[in-house]
């Protein structure tokens, strides 16, 4: 807010809050309104339904309780010896690691490529940027059902390509050996737009005189690009791959309709590992658990990460 | 577009590298899109011998079917009341708290900002088990206030960053203004603040109604009644009840997206700058 007018902090009013009254214009008593109206919404739902549950989640996980009645049976932190005996935890966890590294190796590159050949004005480009966003707007579970469609060993689009060449159709989401490949697939396709959409956004705001002076030196276009746009978009390239990491860690509803984790835990991310151990069997205390050790790995991200990487921003 | 280019280089290799490249994406794109409203049209039959091409009959009763069942409609219907309930409540509670922390200097202030950003670093389903626990004790389980209460909750921490982004770049002689004329916070919240962020706010709106309209895993553990299903539930039980007739869940699906999509149409200004500048500002 910019200080344009004299202030003087009002003295011994309103306990912690220090308001600052400007000599002329507004009283503070129509802050102390607005402060006392318009905060509490938001912070109350916010209280709630966010941050409460995280706290009962440690609570809870120190219990075995079935979520009926009061937690009685207090383990102390034995939910947490179980998580990690678990195969399916390392699978799940693995399987974050794999959407990833997917996201890093393949996804980011792509829609950096794209987003390059995209940012110019040609005809059709913005139909086709539209085109590409498309899939990030559809919803999780109906494009996972497209894609159980698409990968149907009976009727599916894979399984057409593979008799015309007379082979006998995989089915790739019933086996534990394709089943996270195809999912991985299915993320890229819906995903890729938006971090394309991220870069072409971040390349029109991008100095254009920068890369033009470059070229007045004597580089080529893919020398521009590499030494001048490119590192240009560094902190773009970060936001995207936190959003690729933060996303994987959010990954639930594509999962559901593919494969529901499955077979045998293959394709199970953190958040299905969590419904199906701990949700779907009202398993509060070891559901909790998860949740807790989840949170415990975003947090430690998200602070790593914007300490490490997103100082300046 | 090629035909402008051709006029400069005749022949340019990366150029037509380029086409092609974004040929094969864009039909990557578009094939199981494409294949999903087509097979709506076929026979099951039909589906397993050609499942990417033009339906050779156009069997438009699937869809009919679909369109006339009331189960369809109040699936919508549920969809529509429980995404317009959060995006009420998401407007109104973000615009109020981003109004106060963009235009008011109060002890604390940057402090319970960074409070509701906290909400940012992690997923709802993280507590997802106390939460279903607390809306339970609260009576709200099985109501669509029960999805839409927790979906506000969580889409306030990115609302208010926009908001209030947003609402200190109103000119503060603006406000000085009408505060010296006589005019309270409130009133001026009112009548100049939101009529002059309409653009953000349809962002906020957009970006709010398109989560909830999709969302799956809270009102997964918050609805137990069919009758008050959202569509990506009712289109899972559809699934499970109608396993391998294929082209009925396909109709379905499209006819399920197809409002997504209408809407991306109308509104892709807002939907792309909300889900990607928005991002980036955030």
């Amino acid at each position: 807010m910019a200080r344009r007018t004299a202030r003087v902090s009002a003295i011994g009013a309103a306990g912690e809050m220090v308001p600052q009254v400007s000599i002329r214009g507004p009283s503070w008593d129509g802050r102390l309104t607005v402060l006392i109206l318009f905060l509490p919404p938001a912070l109350l739902l916010f209280t709630l339904f966010v941050v409460l549950p995280i706290g009962e989640a440690a609570w809870y996980s120190a219990f075995n309780w079935n979520g009926f009645g009061r937690p009685t049976n207090w383990i102390g932190l034995d939910n947490y010896r179980f998580v990690p005996e678990t195969r399916a935890f390392w699978l799940a966890l693995r399987n974050n690691g794999l959407i990833i590294g997917v996201s890093l190796a393949i996804q980011l590159p792509l829609a950096l490529t794209l987003a390059l050949m995209l940012a110019e004005r040609f005809r059709g480009a913005v139909a086709l940027r539209m085109l590409f966003f498309m899939p990030y707007i559809l919803a999780e579970i109906a494009t996972g059902l497209i894609f159980s469609f698409v990968y149907d060993g009976d009727y599916g689009l894979v399984a057409s390509i593979w008799r015309t060449f007379g082979a006998e159709p995989p089915h790739l989401l019933a086996s534990t050996d394709t089943a996270m490949l195809a999912v991985l697939i299915v993320i890229v396709w819906k995903y890729f737009g938006f971090h394309m959409m991220l870069f072409i956004a971040a390349l029109q705001s991008l100095d254009k005189s920068l890369v033009e002076a470059a070229r007045i030196d004597g580089a080529t276009p893919s020398q521009a690009l590499r030494h001048v746009v490119i590192p240009l978009l560094y902190p773009t390239i970060r936001l995207s791959v936190f959003f690729a990491i933060v996303g994987s860690l959010q990954l639930f509803d594509l999962v559901m309709p593919l494969t529901r984790g499955g077979p045998a835990d293959s394709s199970n991310t953190m958040v299905s590992f969590l419904y199906n151990n701990g949700i779907s069997r009202m398993r509060v205390g070891y559901g909790s658990a998860i949740g807790v050790i989840l949170f415990a790995i975003c947090v430690t991200f998200a602070f790593t990460y914007k300490r490490w990487f997103m100082r300046d921003e | 577009m090629s035909n402008a280019k051709a006029i400069r280089a005749p022949f340019d290799p990366s150029m037509l590298f380029k086409m092609v490249f974004l040929a094969v994406v864009a039909i990557i794109v578009v094939v199981p899109l494409l294949a999903t409203l087509f097979g709506g049209f076929k026979s099951l039959g039909e589906l397993r011998v050609n499942p990417f091409g033009l339906p050779r009959h156009w069997e438009w009763q699937n869809y009919a079917d679909i369109l006339f069942s009331a189960r369809y409609w109040q699936l919508l219907r549920n969809s529509l009341i429980i995404s317009t309930l959060t995006v009420a409540l998401t407007l109104i509670v973000a615009s109020m708290a981003a109004f106060t922390f963009a235009h008011i200097r109060f002890y604390g202030s940057s402090m319970l900002l960074s409070y509701l950003t906290l909400g940012l670093l992690f997923p709802a389903a993280t507590a997802v088990l106390p939460l279903f626990i607390k809306v339970r004790d609260l009576g709200l389980l099985d109501t669509y206030f029960g999805v839409a209460l927790p979906q506000t909750a969580f889409s306030l921490a990115m609302s208010v960053l926009l908001l209030r982004r947003f609402f200190k770049d109103i000119p503060y002689e603006l406000l000085e203004a009408a505060l010296v004329d006589g005019c309270s916070y409130i009133k001026f919240f009112r009548y100049v603040t939101l009529p002059l962020s309409r653009p953000i706010l349809t962002t906020v709106g957009t970006i709010t109604f398109v989560n909830s309209w999709n969302a799956y895993l809270l009102p997964l553990v918050m609805l137990n009644t069919d009758a008050l299903y959202p569509w990506p539930l009712g289109i899972m039980v559809y699934q499970g009840e109608y396993s391998s007739e294929w082209h009925l869940i396909l109709a379905f699906i499209t006819l399920t997206i197809l409002p997504t999509i209408v809407l991306f149409l109308l509104a892709q200004k807002h939907i792309v700058a909300g889900l990607t500048a928005g991002a980036v500002k955030g």
